[in-house]
């Protein structure tokens, strides 16, 4: 269907995004029943996940919190983890940027991986859209996953206490971020820059507060945008016209 | 393990990551208003997810925190799966089933 009126990129955006319902669904239990192993009060844990919004900044900042670590390294940390989210609010720019102050306030609040990875292929495909009906599209692909997150939350720190160690529960995390990447791999520089990350990260455990993850992902970064160029080189020599 | 964190801490990580997360989504989009960014950071940018993201699951594969951190065949095996299946069906939503079933296997068969 053609978008036609702000309403009808609302709801496409709200269509679109709720399939990845039963993705920030378990993750928001996963992270409940994470947060209620570690000792949060379900009050706590409903705090953390509505003022932070960042599933991978939370579980990195639990994790790091039971490990004993101290407060400015596991602040450092998981923001660090949550860097992505600033370069994803970097490349909506040139498309939602244009929009009155309190939207853009909004619309980085609300800026996570699912939000984000809808709406830049949207722009990206459909450049006719108007700015107030990119806008609503945005906020359309959270009307699904931000009330999921939340309602998860809640029930995973309910039941949390109740889950044994012995489950392995832990695991969960990694696969479901696993599932998220092979679909990203959409072009050989994609490729490039998740295998250069995957082969700095494990010597890179060795850096101390955890920085290993901040050095291994601008390698990733740094060879994706090298391998970019390289291929759109090899394209001109190619066809030039 | 249930032994509630000292409050303090627990409220400044949470108070801190609030502003912090919010202030690095808002710093692009909310400062930079409808200004551009250069080629070679948006080169760059394209490729967070896809580099940050593997960065941070590669070492809970290779040392699962279930088995203590000892690099584990079964914990291996079932990741390389659900990345594959993922890889080949351009779909999040069959990997991350696969995920969930991959997650049973190790369950009933990995103690």
């Amino acid at each position: 269907m053609a978008i036609t009126t702000t309403k009808s990129a609302f709801w496409k955006g709200f269509r679109d995004g709720a399939p990845f319902l039963l993705v920030s669904g378990p993750f928001g239990l996963l992270f409940g029943v994470l947060a209620a192993e570690a000792g949060l009060i379900v009050p706590e844990a409903m705090i953390f996940s509505l003022s932070v919004f960042a599933g991978s900044a939370q579980f990195t900042a639990l994790q790091l919190m039971e490990e004993n670590t101290p407060l400015v390294i596991i602040l450092i940390s998981a923001l660090a983890v949550n860097l992505r989210v600033a370069m994803y609010s970097a490349s909506l720019t040139p498309y939602l940027g244009g929009a009155p102050l309190w939207q853009r306030a909004c619309a980085a609040y609300l800026t996570v991986d699912q939000s984000y990875a809808l709406s830049i292929v949207q722009f990206e495909t459909h450049p006719q859209m108007t700015l107030s009906q990119r806008m609503a599209y945005f906020f359309g692909t959270n009307g699904c996953v931000a009330p999921g997150w939340m309602i998860a939350t809640y029930i995973g720190a309910l039941v949390g206490t109740q889950i044994p160690a012995s489950w392995g529960l832990d695991f969960v995390l990694p696969l479901a971020f696993l599932a998220m990447i092979g679909p990203m791999l959409r072009t050989p520089a994609h490729v490039v820059a998740c295998f250069a990350a995957v082969a700095t990260a494990l010597p890179a455990t060795a850096l101390p507060y955890n920085l290993g993850l901040i050095v291994a992902g601008l390698v990733g970064m740094m060879a994706g945008a090298q391998a970019e160029v390289w291929l759109e080189r090899r394209q001109t020599a190619k066809d030039p016209s | 393990m249930t032994q509630a964190p000292d409050p303090t801490l627990l409220w400044t990580i949470i108070i801190g990551l609030a502003i912090g997360s919010f202030a690095l989504r808002f710093a692009f989009i909310g400062l930079m208003g409808g200004r551009s960014m250069p080629p070679w950071l948006m080169r760059h940018l394209r490729y967070t997810a896809v580099a940050i993201i593997p960065a941070l699951v590669t070492p809970l594969v290779v040392w699962p925190t279930p088995t203590g951190g000892t690099p584990s065949l079964p914990h291996l095996a079932v990741a390389a799966a659900v990345f594959a299946l993922g890889y080949w069906t351009r779909n999040v939503l069959i990997a991350m089933g696969s995920g969930a079933v991959g997650f049973l296997l190790l369950f009933l068969f990995s103690g």
